[in-house]
């Protein structure tokens, strides 16, 4: 019966071609995306990057692309991940990489809204959560989560960002034998779920305490909201437990469950001592703001809860099929589960769920965890919703609005009578939603964004690599109205948005050159040196309209490394330097106003060697230049340095 | 005609051609929002320009008949980290114009208002903008605080009274 139903859907997927039409666009839509020359969006939208590893900002309802934050990925752009300063950033426990897979964001939330502080990232592959700090939009920590594969669920926070969590979306071996055959899954394997605690001061991650769970697939989360406060909700896969052709394998039984957590009566148990510290290895990477650079460390303990040994505050609720989002509507009562492969959404319960836990009014338990039964914990059903629900978002309204990929629409169902009132195509096959705040207490509404999976014909054809599809619908209606397309980079998955108010009075424009505690800073021209430490070689070197000191440098030979430490010197908004040598085996560096980069060369060959501007800074931008000599390896080639030195100066050291 | 020279040479500024950065006011008849650039219509406010005292918020500025050391030591180190770059304090010009006699040539409050609210001034005052043209590269403004605003002052004054 699952199969035949897979059967169909893939058929129904199969003949849905690409149908590139305007649809009903109206008169008006052009005007409702137009932002003048001069004028600003209404909302910043982040958007993960999937597959680039990085973090997009758009304006809303341009369209407009603002930033790329590089948070898990190198970026050639502006030297992340290559400068001295921010390698530390991708170190992990398997060393230093270079690339990861970044899926979900959240917004930082205070009393269930956003508050425009901070925004969380996950890292899929080498699982990972990192911080943003929306008034430098710079990646200020990354966490490294042990005991984990696959990191998806993730990085969701509660009402007050008292945590950020993160589940395994592949279970593996934990413990200190975990070269077992894949065989042994079931005996062998477990899954687990991280709460990170956030210091509400400065952000600061710490990794609070991980759940020992069965041997299943977690997917989603969303906290409760309101009377759910104190519980987070997971959507699990895979209840079947296979380890091989999960299409299929996975498949199999009914339902999954979605995972309630009462993380009120976790931090009970931890307090009254009943978590058990577990040796483990991860890193912790913190940036810091005022010496522009990034420590990593690697920590070695983490408290785990088991469960199924630690009674009353987890539960699984039966949901049909796969379950993909699990998503929480405005006032904390009802969860809505998104099987992906079912027909109808459930809506849950909270205060049913409640009740049913109450009455112990459960369907057995599925390895040691209580199975609330599902018609006990159910609300209703949306009836022939679409095919292939994925995602909800809802306008604090009073409707939710989902994605089905399968049937390649966005539907609009009200909560209360779960009723469907509208459904609009998607070009194609969505993924994600965003409504501005659609995923907190009070949504802002007004507009949802799709994130589309495929995109075939809507833009000019570039080859066979395509940019992704998103689309802007008017929502502020009874019905859905499309009013834009927009093309994205890397692969959206989830995505946040918040009124612009909240961001951009808050940005900073450059970084006081008074407080920089750069170790290598260099506090204007009079302390540009150049000093030679064994074969290391550390130029503190200034850059201003359109100059560096020193720009002449001599007394370098092979075998050196060389540390440009490049202080930009300007306390101004968006005056940039950037600084380039020839023959760099690794990027250019772009230094903020007042901030201090250090590129690292190490010259192969004897010569003179150019240094430049990479950042057009002013008229004389192409004037701003210099040279390095390098000599042959323990030649005694003097140290001589400066900017407009008399041909007979000599080292000042 | 040589003193006006001499003082847009003393400022340091140039005019760049009308593509620079700058963010400049859309020009629209139609009825829309206030828009987000900084820069305000230099035709609207022209009119009211002193060009003795500059615009910004320094009105007046009182100078003690003898330098306050004090200020002057602090001026020094403002000068060192935001300002040697591209000022050397004899009248030589490097990036913009030597410092020797500045304060003789302009009035304190407009020194103190081109150094706090240099883009708004690079953009109306007449001698700022002929110096553009000389040095081809707009000032930065370096965001000195009130009082190291002041102590750059005192020690332009110190450096003027010194042979």
């Amino acid at each position: 019966m699952r199969l035949c139903s897979i059967a169909v859907l893939l058929v129904a997927f199969a003949s849905c071609k690409p149908r590139n039409e305007a649809g009903a666009i109206t008169a008006g839509a052009a005007e409702k995306v137009y932002v003048a020359p001069g004028k600003y969006d209404e909302f910043y939208n982040f958007v993960s990057g999937g597959f680039n590893g990085q973090v997009s900002v758009y304006g809303i309802p341009s369209g407009r692309l603002l930033k790329i934050i590089p948070v898990f990925s190198v970026m050639p752009e502006n030297g992340y991940g290559y400068s001295e300063e921010t390698k530390p950033m991708l170190e992990t426990s398997h060393g230093s990489l270079p690339w990861d897979d970044q899926h979900h964001l959240e917004l930082s939330q205070k009393d269930g809204t956003p508050d425009g502080r901070w925004l969380f990232a996950n890292a899929n592959n080498t699982p990972r959560v990192a911080r943003i700090n929306l008034a430098t939009f710079k990646t200020e920590e990354i966490l490294e989560l042990p005991n984990s594969a696959g990191n998806h669920s993730s990085p969701f926070c509660t009402e007050n960002t008292e945590y950020v969590v993160a589940g395994t979306r592949f279970s593996v071996p934990i413990g200190d034998n975990q070269d077992v055959p894949i065989a042994d899954y079931k005996k062998s394997f477990n899954g687990t779920i991280s709460f990170i605690k956030i210091d509400s001061s400065n952000g600061r991650m710490s990794l609070a305490f991980q759940l020992l769970t069965p041997a299943i697939n977690f997917d989603l989360s969303h906290a409760g909201k309101g009377k759910s406060h104190d519980w987070f909700f997971f959507s699990c896969y895979n209840v079947e437990q296979a380890h091989t052709l999960l299409e299929v394998n996975a498949s199999q039984r009914d339902k999954d469950f979605i995972m309630a957590v009462n993380w009120k009566k976790a931090e009970e148990y931890i307090r009254n001592n009943k978590g058990t510290l577990k040796n483990s290895r991860y890193a912790h990477n913190v940036y810091n703001e005022t010496t522009h650079s990034a420590t990593s460390t690697i920590e070695n303990k983490v408290l785990t809860l088991d469960p199924s040994q630690l009674k009353d505050f987890v539960y699984f609720i039966p949901c049909p099929k796969s379950p993909h989002g699990v998503d929480i509507d405005p006032t904390g009562e009802y969860i809505v589960g998104s099987g992906k492969l079912a027909a109808l959404i459930p809506v849950f319960s909270f205060d049913k769920l409640m009740a049913a836990i109450e009455k112990k009014d459960f369907d057995g338990d599925y390895q040691g965890i209580p199975v609330v039964k599902y018609e006990s914990a159910l609300y209703g059903e949306v009836q022939k919703p679409g095919l292939g629900p994925l995602h909800t978002e809802f306008d604090g309204k009073g409707n939710a609005y989902t994605s089905f990929f399968v049937s390649s629409e966005v539907v609009k169902w009200n909560i209360k009578d779960l009723k469907v009132l509208d459904r609009k195509p998607t070009y194609y096959s969505v993924g994600h939603l965003c409504i501005p705040g659609g995923d907190t207490k009070k949504p802002f509404g007004k507009y949802l964004i799709a994130y589309n999976k495929i995109t075939k014909d809507r833009y000019l054809p570039t080859g066979p690599e395509l940019a992704q599809s998103a689309q802007l619908y008017d929502i502020s209606g009874d019905k859905m109205e499309l009013i834009l397309d927009f093309p994205t980079v890397g692969e959206p998955h989830y995505a946040q948005a918040l009124p612009a108010e909240l961001i951009k009075n808050n940005s900073v424009k450059y970084f006081k050159i008074d407080e920089n505690k750069h170790p290598y800073v260099t506090r204007g021209e009079k302390e540009a040196k150049v000093v030679r430490e064994g074969n290391k070689v550390h130029v503190y070197i200034t850059a201003i309209r359109s100059h560096f000191t020193p720009d002449n440098i001599e007394g370098v030979r092979v075998g050196d490394e060389v540390y440009f430490h490049v202080t930009n010197l300007e306390q101004d908004w968006d005056i940039p330097h950037g600084f380039a040598v020839k023959g760099a085996a690794n990027a250019e560096i772009l230094i903020m106003p007042g901030e201090t980069c250090t590129l690292k060369w190490v010259p192969d060959a004897e010569g003179v060697f150019p240094i430049y501007c990479t950042d057009f800074c002013s008229a004389l931008h192409q004037e701003m230049q210099g040279y390095v000599r390098v000599s042959k390896a323990g030649a005694n080639t003097p140290l001589k340095y400066g900017t407009n030195l008399p041909d007979s100066a000599v080292a000042k050291n | 005609m040589k003193k006006y020279v001499y003082t847009a040479v003393l400022l340091g500024l140039t005019w760049a051609c009308s593509n620079n950065s700058q963010p400049s006011k859309e020009n629209s008849s139609a009825p829309v929002a206030e828009d987000n650039s900084l820069q305000s219509s230099t035709s609207a406010s022209s009119a009211a320009y002193d060009s003795i005292k500059g615009a910004g918020k320094y009105t007046n500025v009182a100078l003690s008949a003898t330098l306050d050391q004090k200020m002057i030591a602090g001026g020094k180190t403002v000068y060192e980290v935001k300002c040697a770059a591209c000022h050397k304090l004899s009248d030589e010009k490097l990036v913009g114009p030597g410092w020797k006699g500045v304060t003789k040539k302009k009035s304190a409050e407009w020194i103190m208002n081109f150094v706090s609210n240099t883009d708004e001034m690079i953009d109306k005052d007449p001698h700022a903008q002929a110096m553009l043209a000389v040095c081809m590269v707009r000032m930065p403004n370096q965001h000195l605080s009130d009082e190291e605003t002041r102590d750059v002052l005192e020690f332009m004054r110190n450096n003027d009274s010194s042979k």
